[in-house]
């Protein structure tokens, strides 16, 4: 059996202005890079079940978010937080976006403030990952470094007391508390996974850095389900490598994320998020990101335990990036 | 001579709890494995954090010698003298506190 992809259905975007065709870039649309958000594949790793001796019976899938045009599933939140602000008019007239991000959301916003025109500022831990700091320069954006002995924690807070000290000046788009965020997804990523699997999937399995992904996907997936499984993966420790996850017990908790959602909550080492990554570029040659391990460790971790049982499973994991931002870390060597 | 270089440690915040909260601690240790040796045996546990099994630094955890990473210097082995600064930092990750 070979890899199989199904592209999503491109009429139903909604990341395109309703008042135009969705095929556009004439004057007055949206940016071009805007109309290549979203409609991500969706990757049948057959050759990889086969490997680590799932039955036929065992689906898995990836959502290959690498895809969208900044890189990674932040382009999705991103972009509806942006044009909420555009609508309410908190971004425009020379306002400048501020958030704090561990680099994929900066990314997007960066890659959005060049294209629509306004003026982005991001605090990221200095301790992010030379490429992703790279990227958000080639954007044009401007870089505050917080204490990378705080981490992530430390970035939200110096983002909160910047956003406070100049309200005029900033749009704090804070994509850990605004609903946009799994709204994107509860609209486009979604109803892509549920058309993409014709409705076969029994398992959804996101990591959890803002929880948007797990949000907003997961409620319409159960919408349509009731009986889907909603897994959650994140650092079995709160000391990990696993760039773009939160341990929940330890962090500050986004505002967004209702644990009441997820049905199973499974813990990935980092050691583990590593070995799956590499195992997923050499088997299938999927280059993906160090938290797509992490969120293939729990899918697998489905997948045996339903082979175990007897039952039938598809089970559709997202990737959030590919592997490139990290090849200045430990991930491939 | 190792037990008479003092070395500022300085901890990330997931790492914290194995230090009452201290941001900042004092150890001593002639090398990286020595300190951090020395740094489990003060906070029993830390270590395990830091290092695998064998003694190497886990990949996903960088160790700096004032600003300097040790994976580009002698790693565990990277040689400390008194004064020194010796940070810890995982690649970096969604936050702690």
């Amino acid at each position: 059996m070979s890899t199989r992809v199904i592209a999503a259905p491109r009429r139903t975007n909604p990341n395109s202005s309703p008042s135009r065709p969705v095929f556009g870039g004439v004057a007055g649309s949206d940016p071009a890079v805007v109309q290549a958000i979203g409609n991500t594949p969706l990757l049948g790793l057959s050759r990889f079940a086969e490997r680590i001796g799932l039955p036929p019976s065992i689906e898995l899938w990836l959502k290959a978010e690498w895809a969208n045009p900044g890189g990674s599933v932040k382009d999705r939140p991103a972009l509806a937080i942006v044009r909420q602000g555009l609508a309410s008019g908190q971004l425009g007239n020379g306002r400048t976006l501020l958030d704090a991000t561990s680099g994929n959301t900066g990314i997007a916003y960066a890659m959005l403030g060049a294209a629509f025109g306004f003026p982005v500022e991001l605090v990221i831990p200095e301790s992010a990952s030379s490429e992703r700091k790279a990227m958000l320069t080639a954007y044009g954006a401007t870089i505050v470094y917080s204490d990378p002995y705080e981490g992530s924690n430390g970035a939200i807070l110096m983002a909160r007391e910047l956003a406070a000290s100049k309200p005029n000046d900033y749009f704090y788009a804070d994509q850990y508390s605004n609903k946009a965020n799994p709204r994107a997804h509860y609209e486009a990523t979604g109803p892509e996974v549920w058309e993409q699997t014709s409705g076969r999937i029994t398992h959804f399995v996101a990591g959890l850095g803002t929880s948007g992904t797990l949000m907003g996907t997961g409620r319409f997936l159960r919408e349509q389900k009731p009986r889907i499984s909603l897994v959650a993966a994140q650092p079995a420790e709160a000391f990990h490598g696993i760039e773009g996850l939160k341990h929940m017990p330890t962090a500050i908790v986004p505002s967004i994320y209702d644990d009441r959602l997820p049905d199973i909550q499974i813990g990935v080492d980092t050691e583990d998020a590593y070995a799956f990554a590499r195992e997923l570029a050499r088997v299938e040659g999927i280059f993906a990101g160090v938290s797509a391990g992490a969120a293939l460790a729990a899918a697998v971790r489905m997948a045996r335990e339903c082979a175990d049982r007897g039952e039938p499973a598809a089970i559709v994991f997202v990737a959030p990036d590919d592997g490139g931002k990290y090849l200045s870390t430990e991930l491939w060597s | 001579m190792s037990t008479t270089t003092n070395v500022l440690v300085l901890i990330p915040a997931p790492l914290r709890r194995y230090t009452g909260g201290e941001a900042k601690v004092n150890v001593s240790g002639a090398t990286v494995a020595e300190l951090i040796g020395n740094l489990d045996a003060a906070y029993p546990g830390i270590g395990d954090r830091i290092l695998e099994n064998d003694g190497e630094i886990r990949r996903f955890v960088n160790v700096f010698v004032n600003g300097n990473n040790v994976r580009k210097l002698d790693g565990v082995t990277t040689a400390i003298k008194d004064g020194d600064e010796v940070g810890i930092v995982p690649a970096m990750a969604g936050g702690a506190r």
